[in-house]
């Protein structure tokens, strides 16, 4: 039989005043295993506590429980002062007669009694309580940002910045990301690349910082301070040791693709660097286009490289490192509004995304940075934006907001009146969102300074008429039909997840929603965590976002890394599930439920007759179970229990509650 | 025997059992408290860690035990704290209300609710609601155990 204490609260007259304390105090003391029953003003108090202490001491008390607020309020507190006095904090229950109790109910005979029936209920599962220990986990002291854009960048220069070794994976060839793209920011008006190429030097050269560029995440496994992680370097065909940068190779290859970085509007060599400014300068081989890799001759790179730095022999390497903590910073991008036919897309080449124009504007872009017409190069003198192509679309796109094309479009209208003067802009929206610091006084100055004429409503179809674009619309504010005569017309086309976000998502271990953006553990008060403890998530792969609020994210989940690398030892869940691997069939149902991979088969060996029985079974991790119980309920023999929420403490309560007199 | 079926000289008063997970439904349960929302005192709270964690024999033991009613309370489907617990007991206590009304049993006095931890109002109306709905269907004669009540009342 246990020796139980019951504490219970007045809270004031939180409690008291609708809770009959005496009363209670005194029904306590019949509840089977109780030996000792007090009563105190405040038990969260200092002096509360230590009523509890003195009491487990001078009554030798092994099961403590009290009547009290939410076990989500002052569980700790309690626990605290009851590992104080010596005894295992999860001995310890929590009734609550407050939230659940004196505060819902009004008529004291009526609540007195609910609070004996809540406390004989903790009691009956404070017998059944065991003492658990926490596990103690090791943290390896070093980060992994995946993702090489501006969130990642800002990520990795906070956590280097306070004395922890980061690697960045970025898939590309160079770091930079997205902003690496655009050409001016919004609503300052500065040179992206000016603001950016700086950082990225500096994560180049920061001590701290490890660059693994044109490499992917294999595979992650492990849990929070040791995730062990197999990153795959994929092969440049150029040694990066040997590699100066000087950029012969591509001025005499031959044979060109598609640049990505241009969005598909130029043409890049076979061996190339994304952009003018990448970090680091090593270009790599593209194999499908490279007449090496397809024809066998060639190899004009080689013969003229001046370091001897090609080889065509390079393989994929795989990199196998320990990680404390995750930074998942993946970015976003952009729909292909192939799929509106209405708009014309692809049919047409002054029929452009946001993202397209932004590098049309760009001194390094598809046109040495002269706004002009792709079809025949001569400057547009009246440009359509069209906004939420694919965004606030609940038929047949996304339901939300982009949240960046508004601005964008007033920045791309604003850029456009200095390069082209005599050109004219017509914004068609549905509504103009500027929440932002000076953002709202930005697109007026767009639309008031600028010559740009905003008008709410939609655009039915775009086709091209002689030299010009017909756009045909409707004005929803005077219902009028609308058709403008334009040069070219830029889609501010939807902000979506990257393509291999689900992939992504699986392979590291967080959720995503409907739309494949990451997500967050708590709308509100965890904006950078996940569900997974030691993985956090930064910048536009959450959800659409700006370069502002990308990096003040990014900035947050450093700081919720550095916080836990800076940890020596960090605490597990103690209430977690548990095998009775001689009952276990070795089903495995229960591993293939668990969100959090944390039970795997083991083989255990069992004598049998005069033998020896080779048997698998399951076996939890308690490191990486969260204790949500799920398997122990799958489990068909009933073989796993959940510490702590067992199944003989549930039906303990039910039973301790059903007895209502 | 009137004693055993919780009929007190003032008239029969159902107990409704509501299992609520720690993360959602209990928090909304305390939100309900703060807020000072009154809900009948016949509903019983048992802090569960997750939806996902509710074994039917649960619930089947507390209609022994000679409870009215039961309300399993989860976080809304997507929203787990543990990624898809919610869509285990989904599944799962769905398959079992269609079961228990199959033996005989009136479905009406096992719900599944989705109640978040900012929905204090929500959990106060489907508190209240289940109970209502109890009082009316009257007590559960068919699958308590009265021998467990005269045993243990001895005690």
């Amino acid at each position: 039989m246990p020796r139980t204490g019951v504490f219970i609260c007045h809270c004031g007259t939180n409690i008291a005043g609708t809770v009959d304390i005496d009363k209670t105090v005194e029904a306590s003391r019949n509840f089977p295993g109780v030996v000792h029953a007090d009563e105190y003003r405040y038990l969260c108090s200092e002096m509360g506590q230590d009523i509890i202490t003195k009491a487990i001491k001078e009554n030798d008390l092994d099961r403590v429980v009290v009547g009290t607020c939410s076990p989500r309020m002052h569980e700790n507190t309690f626990r605290k002062a009851a590992a104080e006095a010596g005894l295992n904090p999860y001995l310890l229950e929590v009734a609550n007669i407050r939230e659940h109790c004196s505060w819902v109910h009004k008529d004291m005979e009526e609540a007195t009694p609910k609070a004996i029936a809540l406390l004989r209920a903790a009691a009956a599962k404070a017998a059944l309580n065991e003492a658990l220990e926490a596990p103690r986990l090791d943290v390896e002291k070093r980060a992994l940002v995946i993702g090489g854009g501006i969130a990642g960048i800002q990520a990795a220069l906070d956590i280097a910045e306070a004395g922890y070794e980061v690697d960045i994976v970025e898939k590309d060839p160079s770091i930079g990301g997205r902003m690496a793209q655009l050409e001016k920011t919004f609503p300052t008006l500065d040179c992206s690349a000016c603001i950016l190429t700086p950082k990225m030097v500096e994560a180049a050269q920061h001590p701290n910082i490890n660059l693994l560029t044109y490499s992917e995440v294999d595979e992650v496994k492990g849990f929070v301070g040791q995730f062990d992680v197999k990153i795959r370097q994929k092969a440049r065909y150029v040694d990066p040791v040997k590699c100066t940068g000087c950029g012969i190779c591509w001025e005499k290859c031959p044979s060109k693709a598609p640049s990505e970085f241009e969005m598909g509007l130029s043409k890049r060599k076979s061996i190339y660097v994304p952009f003018a400014q990448a970090v680091p300068m090593v270009p790599v081989i593209d194999r499908d286009s490279c007449l090496y890799f397809r024809k066998g001759r060639c190899q004009i790179c080689e013969k003229e490289c001046p370091p001897q730095a090609i080889d065509y022999e390079q393989q994929d390497e795989i990199i196998e490192r320990r990680y404390g903590a995750i930074v998942v910073a993946t970015g976003f991008d952009q729909l292909d509004p192939t799929i509106y036919g209405e708009y014309g897309y692809g049919q047409h080449p002054d029929i452009l995304t946001g993202l397209e124009f932004e590098r049309i504007f760009n001194a390094s872009g598809p046109t040495g940075g002269k706004v002009v017409k792709l079809s025949d190069g001569k400057p547009p003198k009246k440009v359509v934006f069209i906004q939420c192509i694919g965004s606030r679309d609940k038929a047949r796109g996304m339901n939300y907001c982009s949240k960046i094309c508004c601005m964008y479009t007033a920045k791309q209208a604003i850029l456009l009146k200095e390069k082209v003067p005599d050109a004219k802009s017509y914004v068609f929206y549905i509504d103009v969102r500027t929440g932002g610091k000076g953002y709202e006084e930005f697109q007026r100055r767009a639309a008031e300074e600028h010559d740009v004429a905003y008008m709410r409503g939609q655009v039915g179809k775009i086709f091209p008429e002689d030299d010009h674009l017909v756009v045909r619309g409707i004005d929803s504010l005077t219902n009028r039909n609308i058709e403008i005569k334009a040069d070219m017309v830029v889609l501010a086309a939807a902000t979506v997840a990257r393509g291999d976000a689900p992939e992504l998502g699986r392979l590291v271990g967080i959720n995503s929603d409907s739309y494949h953006f990451f997500n967050e553990a708590h709308p509100k008060l965890k904006p950078v965590e996940t569900h997974t403890a030691g993985i956090f998530i930064a910048g536009a792969c959450q959800a659409p976002k700006d370069i502002p609020e990308t990096v003040s994210q990014a900035s947050a989940a450093a700081v919720k890394a550095i916080g836990l690398l800076s940890k020596e030892k960090l605490q597990g869940e103690a209430c977690t599930a548990e095998v009775i691997q001689s009952d276990c069939s070795g089903c495995l149902n229960c591993e293939a439920i668990c969100p959090y991979t944390a039970i795997t088969p083991v083989e255990i060996e069992e004598r049998y007759k005069d033998g020896v029985l080779k048997r698998t079974v399951a076996e939890v991790n308690p490191a990486l179970c969260q204790g949500c119980g799920s398997c122990a309920v799958t489990c068909r023999s009933g073989s796993i229990n959940l510490k702590g929420f067992s199944n003989d403490q549930i039906m303990a309560e039910v039973d301790a509650i059903c007895l209502q007199r | 025997m009137s004693a055993a079926l919780n009929e007190t000289a003032g008239g029969w008063e159902p107990l409704i059992v509501s299992f609520c997970c720690n993360w959602c439904s209990y928090a909304g349960g305390d939100l309900a408290g703060t807020s000072r929302m009154s809900y009948p005192v016949n509903v019983k709270v048992i802090r569960v860690p997750c939806s996902g964690r509710m074994n039917p024999m649960f619930v089947l033991r507390a209609f022994q035990r000679g409870a009215d009613g039961v309300l399993v309370a989860g976080c809304h489907p997507g929203d787990c704290h543990y990624t898809s617990g919610n869509y285990q007991s989904r599944r799962r206590l769905s398959a079992f209300k269609r079961l228990v009304e199959f033996a005989g049993f009136e479905p009406e006095r096992f719900e599944v609710r989705w109640i978040s931890s900012s929905e204090g109002d929500k959990f106060a109306e489907e508190m209240t609601s289940i109970t209502e709905k109890i009082k009316a269907l009257g007590p559960n004669r068919k699958m308590r155990d009265a021998r467990w009540q005269s045993v243990t009342s001895k005690v």
